[in-house]
């Protein structure tokens, strides 16, 4: 079964047409990759998916549940987490700090709680440390980064961090915005062999937009071809970088 | 000498107030980036809302107080829910246009409820004034200044440590990765505004209780502006440090300037020393820099 449905979705601003009549399916644990030349509109079907868009048509389905209308807080409870193309870190706080809040969303503890019950608070917030300490610092190797202000770190570290913040909510679906631009040929390796891990060994689905085609040969499991706010195409990576459609999209026409 | 520990103490009891007051802008600005110029009307509804439940229905003092809080809270929910929730993405002179518009309704709904008249709280605290050896102070300073540190230690831990303070500090630092974070960003907007109004309420029942109230009281929020500015609008540490100093520059100036100059010095002094910091430190004392990448 699909984890993630888009169907129908027609997005415009104004008179400007963005997506139209985008649709494909997701299924559990598969890399998923949106490709398509800038401004194809391949971040706003993220948005849409994630709620920051509102689409006039189409329908949004996680695990089989319709959530469309959903804010996107409520989607990200029921699963969905999310990587920026523009890193996203909560500026001015530790490593630690922001990982932690990722997590946070499964803290039981109210405001009022908090304040009563402290043993409990406290009691929770060890046992949160623990997990997330253990599971996703671990993971992604930033054990020694971790007391650092993200605001210090080098941008394929920040890069690490905002994913690891997005794991420790402990996500069904991961949706990534580019998370190898602007990278070295070393980060961007680290990067693409942390995704398969992701998939491999936590269960995670992701859909990731990547403009870095050895990145997208490598990794992806289905590609989609997005262009103009339409899908020329959708099929295994092979398939789709040999579909003329994308070629053309791409390099532009063969003259004669 | 003693002069000097007299005026030190005073100020630092007035300046404790200021630091709640100020905590009122801060609660509200860390979180959504707007400056409430209505804080000082919050103060004085707060303050009319005490003398009504004490005076007129004679509730007992412990009671009377919890439900001004939540008065208060439900003014900050009201203001956010029914006016700023559809001024959002407007740009910030508009906002602030409408804040201030707020406080001036909130005058003149004042006068009309309570009428311009000055009014005086029945005794809430002891009057015996406090006698620390080296000064003394007087029992409504004494009281208030506790009553104010209590709310800040209370909105600090908040902050710092309950969940929903930690999803404010998020909400305020990067909206979309907070909602990305399941944190309901709106939610929190509104009880950023109920935080600040309990803070900006509380300050005007200690601040009415020294001095009376008036429908006119709020315009201390504006002496409480210096406080805000000095210590960063978004730090809740520099309110704090602010308050001091605010407080005691005006009592050490009112107290040894007044003299001399006939009177005037004391409100003066705080908006001297603002602008003399703000041209070392733009951001304030504890302010966040805005630091762009190149």
């Amino acid at each position: 079964m699909a984890i993630l449905e888009v169907s129908n979705l027609s997005l415009s601003f104004g008179g400007l047409s963005v997506l139209s009549d985008i649709g494909f399916s997701v299924e559990k644990n598969q890399i998923y990759t949106l490709i398509g030349p800038n401004g194809a509109g391949k971040t706003s079907i993220l948005n849409c998916i994630a709620g920051f868009y509102k689409p006039q048509e189409g329908r949004i389905t996680l695990k089989g549940q319709d959530i469309s209308r959903l804010s996107p807080d409520r989607r990200a409870a029921l699963g969905l987490a999310r990587t920026f193309q523009n890193i996203a870190l909560f500026r001015g706080m530790t490593v630690l700090d922001n990982i932690k809040l990722g997590a946070h969303i499964h803290l039981k503890t109210g405001v009022l709680s908090a304040l009563v019950y402290w043993g409990r608070a406290h009691r929770e917030e060890m046992a949160l440390r623990r997990q997330v300490e253990e599971d996703v610092i671990d993971f992604l190797e930033i054990e020694p980064i971790r007391r650092m202000s993200v605001g210090s770190l080098a941008y394929g570290l920040q890069k690490r961090v905002e994913l690891a913040r997005a794991l420790a909510m402990n996500p069904d679906v991961l949706l990534m915005d580019e998370p190898v631009s602007g990278m070295n040929v070393e980060e961007t390796e680290d990067m693409a062999r942390f995704i398969l891990d992701i998939k491999e060994e936590r269960d995670i689905t992701i859909v990731l937009i990547e403009h870095d085609m050895n990145v997208v040969m490598d990794i992806s499991d289905h590609v989609v071809a997005i262009n103009f706010g339409r899908k020329i195409t959708e099929g295994s990576p092979q398939e789709v970088a040999e579909h003329p459609d994308v070629i053309k999209a791409y390099l532009g026409e063969k003259k004669g | 000498m003693d002069i000097f520990l007299q005026l030190m103490v005073s100020g630092i009891a007035v300046g404790g107030v200021y630091a709640l007051i100020a905590l009122g802008f801060v609660l509200i600005y860390k979180a959504t980036n707007i400056i409430n110029f209505a804080t000082g009307e919050f103060m004085m509804i707060g303050a009319y809302l005490l003398y009504t439940l004490l005076v007129m229905v004679e509730c007992p003092v412990v009671p009377a107080f919890l439900l001004v809080m939540s008065g208060a809270t439900l003014l900050g929910f009201l203001v956010e829910r029914a006016i700023l929730r559809h001024m959002l993405g407007q740009p910030a002179i508009s906002i602030v246009m409408v804040t201030i518009g707020l406080a001036y309704f909130l005058t003149g709904l004042a006068e009309v409820i309570w009428s311009p008249d000055y009014k005086f709280f029945p005794a809430i605290f002891p009057r015996k004034p406090i006698h620390l050896g080296f000064a003394i102070v007087r029992a409504n300073m004494f009281y208030g200044f506790v009553v104010a540190m209590v709310m800040v230690v209370v909105f600090s831990l908040l902050f710092k440590f309950a969940k929903v303070g930690v999803a404010m500090r998020a909400t305020a630092n990067d909206q979309m990765a907070a909602y990305s974070m399941g944190i309901n960003v709106r939610r929190m907007f509104t009880l950023a505004w109920g935080f600040g109004a309990i803070a900006a309420a509380l300050g005007g029942v200690i601040i009415g209780n020294i001095g009376g109230i008036r429908p006119d009281l709020g315009k201390i929020g504006l002496k409480i502006f210096p406080v805000v500015i000095l210590g960063g609008l978004d730090s809740i540490a520099g309110a704090v440090l602010g308050g001091f100093i605010v407080g005691i520059l005006e009592n050490l100036a009112g107290g040894y300037l007044d003299p001399y100059f006939g009177g005037g010095i004391k409100d003066l002094a705080p908006f001297v020393a603002l602008v003399l910091i703000l041209m070392v430190k733009p951001y304030g004392l504890f302010g966040k820099k805005e630091i762009e990448r190149l």
